[in-house]
C-alpha cells in the first residue's frame, strides 16, 4: 500500500467535500421545493390535508435520520428501483430537509398578521395568487435565518450517508483512516473542514437574526 | 406491496427491548450528566472570567458546527492516540454529553437572561452569597423558560444517538442491525424499528410535558 503523507489525507479529505456541497445543495433545493408542497398543504383549510402534512413533518422530526436513510435504502429497491447510495442518500435528505423546512416556514406564515390574508382577499386575488404574491414572500423572508440555521444541521446530517455507502467527506475520511491508522489527525481534519464549512452559516444566520455578535 | 414478511417480529420482541433499553438508559445517562454541565456551562458564560468565558464559547461552537457523528469517532478512534482509551459506552455517554451541553448552554444561558435583573439585586440584598443567589432564586425561575427548550433537546440527542451503533454501542439501531442480518428482511426490521424511535420520541414528549406541568410550570395548561 502506498505511503499517505499528511499532505495527501488533506488533498483527498477536500476533494470529497464536493460531494458533501453537493449532496447538501440538491438536498436543500430539493427539500424546498417538497417543503413548500408539504407547508401549502400544512395551512389548508381542509383537515384531513393539513394534519396528513402534520404527520409527514412529525414523521421526519421525530425519527433518527440514520433510519430513515436505512428504510430508503432497503425500501426502494421494494419498489423495483435498483437503488444506489447516492440515491438513497440524495432522496433521504430531501424528504428530511422538506419536512424541517415546512415547519420553519409554517412558522413564518403563522407570524403574519392576519390583515395580510384579509387585505390579499379583499383585492380579489384567488387563494393560490393570494399564497404566491402575499404571504409566502413575506413568510420565507421572515424565516431566513432559521432557514439558514437550519442548513448548518444538513450539512452535518449529510455526515451520516456515510453509513449507507455514499462517499462524501466523513465516508472518505473513514477509507483513509483505514489506510494510515491515523484516526486522530484524519477525523480532526474532518472536524476542521466541517466547521470551516458550518462555522460562517452559523454566524450568517445570526447576523441576519440581528443577535449582537460576540 | 404484498412482498413484506413481518413473520421475525414476535421472535425479535426481545432483541427489541434490549435495544429500546439500552437507548433510554444513554439518555437517562446523558440528560443527568447533560443537564448539570449545561448549567455549569451557562454560569462560566457569565463568570468573571473572561478566560473562562472564551473557553466555554469555543467549545460551544466547535461542537455546534461539526457533525456528532465526527465527535464520536473523532473521541473513539482518535482519542486513543493520545493515550486516552475509552469504552465505546463510554466513548457514546461523553460525545452526547457534550453535545448536548453544548445546545443546553445556549438554552440555560437564555433561560438566565430571561430573569429580571432585580432578582439578583434582592437577593443580594437580603444578603446571600452569588451561588446561593443563582441556586435558589435565579435557576428556579429560569427553569420554566429552560425546561420546553431542554426537552426537546433531549428528544434530539435521543434521536441522533442512533450513530452510536457505529461503534458497537448495543442500541435499539445496533439491534436492528443485527436482527436484519440474521433475517434478511432489512426494510421490515428497519421500518418498525424507526416506528419505536418516533413513539419513543412521542412519550418521552409526552411524559416531559406533563412532568413541567406538574413540578415546574404548576397545574394545568
Amino acid at each position: 500500500m502506498d505511503e499517505f503523507s499528511t499532505a495527501d489525507i488533506v488533498v483527498n479529505l477536500l476533494l470529497a467535500v464536493r460531494w458533501t456541497l453537493v449532496l447538501t445543495a440538491v438536498a436543500f433545493a430539493g427539500g424546498g421545493g417538497v417543503g413548500l408542497a408539504v407547508l401549502i398543504a400544512r395551512i389548508d383549510r381542509r383537515p384531513w390535508l393539513s394534519r396528513a402534512a402534520k404527520a409527514y413533518i412529525g414523521l421526519f422530526q421525530g425519527t433518527p435520520l440514520l433510519l430513515q436513510l436505512f428504510v430508503m435504502f432497503f425500501g426502494l429497491p421494494l419498489l423495483g428501483l435498483e437503488i444506489e447510495p447516492w440515491m438513497a442518500a440524495t432522496l433521504g435528505l430531501t424528504f428530511y430537509a422538506s419536512a424541517y423546512l415546512a415547519e420553519i416556514w409554517r412558522g413564518g406564515v403563522e407570524a403574519l398578521p392576519k390583515g395580510q390574508w384579509e387585505a390579499a382577499a379583499s383585492l380579489g386575488l384567488h387563494y393560490v395568487t393570494r399564497l404566491r404574491l402575499v404571504i409566502l414572500p413575506q413568510a420565507l423572508r421572515l424565516t431566513l435565518p432559521p432557514a439558514v440555521g437550519f442548513l448548518v444541521q444538513l450539512v452535518k446530517a449529510t455526515a451520516v450517508t456515510s453509513i449507507i455507502g455514499f462517499t462524501e467527506l466523513m465516508k472518505t475520511a473513514d477509507a483513509i483512516n483505514n489506510a494510515t491508522f491515523e484516526p486522530f489527525t484524519v477525523y480532526g481534519m474532518v472536524a476542521v473542514i466541517y466547521f470551516a464549512l458550518c462555522f460562517p452559516l452559523t454566524t450568517y444566520a445570526r447576523h441576519l437574526e440581528g443577535a449582537p455578535s460576540r | 406491496m404484498s412482498g413484506l414478511d413481518f413473520g421475525w417480529l414476535p421472535g425479535a420482541a426481545g432483541d427489541l427491548a434490549r435495544g429500546v433499553t439500552t437507548t433510554m438508559m444513554l439518555i437517562v445517562v446523558v440528560t443527568a450528566f447533560g443537564t448539570v454541565l449545561s448549567v455549569a456551562g451557562a454560569a462560566a458564560r457569565r463568570s468573571r472570567s473572561r478566560l473562562l468565558r472564551q473557553a466555554v464559547a469555543s467549545y460551544v461552537e466547535v461542537i455546534r458546527n461539526t457533525p456528532f457523528l465526527v465527535q464520536l469517532f473523532f473521541i473513539f478512534f482518535g482519542l486513543p492516540s493520545l493515550g486516552l482509551r475509552l469504552g465505546n459506552v463510554v466513548a457514546a455517554v461523553i460525545a452526547m454529553t457534550l453535545n448536548m451541553a453544548a445546545y443546553g448552554i445556549e438554552v440555560v444561558r437564555a433561560g438566565l437572561d430571561a430573569v429580571p435583573r432585580g432578582q439578583w439585586e434582592g437577593g443580594t440584598a437580603l444578603g446571600l452569597s452569588r451561588y446561593r443567589v443563582f441556586v435558589s432564586v435565579v435557576l428556579p425561575q429560569a427553569l420554566r423558560v429552560i425546561f420546553p427548550a431542554l426537552s426537546s433537546q433531549i428528544i434530539i440527542i435521543m434521536l441522533e444517538s442512533a450513530v452510536v451503533s457505529q461503534i458497537a454501542v448495543r442500541d435499539l439501531t445496533y439491534e436492528a442491525d443485527m436482527l436484519q442480518a440474521r433475517t434478511f428482511r432489512a426494510f421490515e426490521t428497519y421500518l418498525v424499528v424507526t416506528l419505536i424511535y418516533l413513539g419513543l420520541a412521542t412519550l418521552m414528549r409526552r411524559a416531559m410535558q406533563a412532568g413541567a406541568y406538574r413540578w415546574i410550570l404548576g397545574g394545568r395548561p
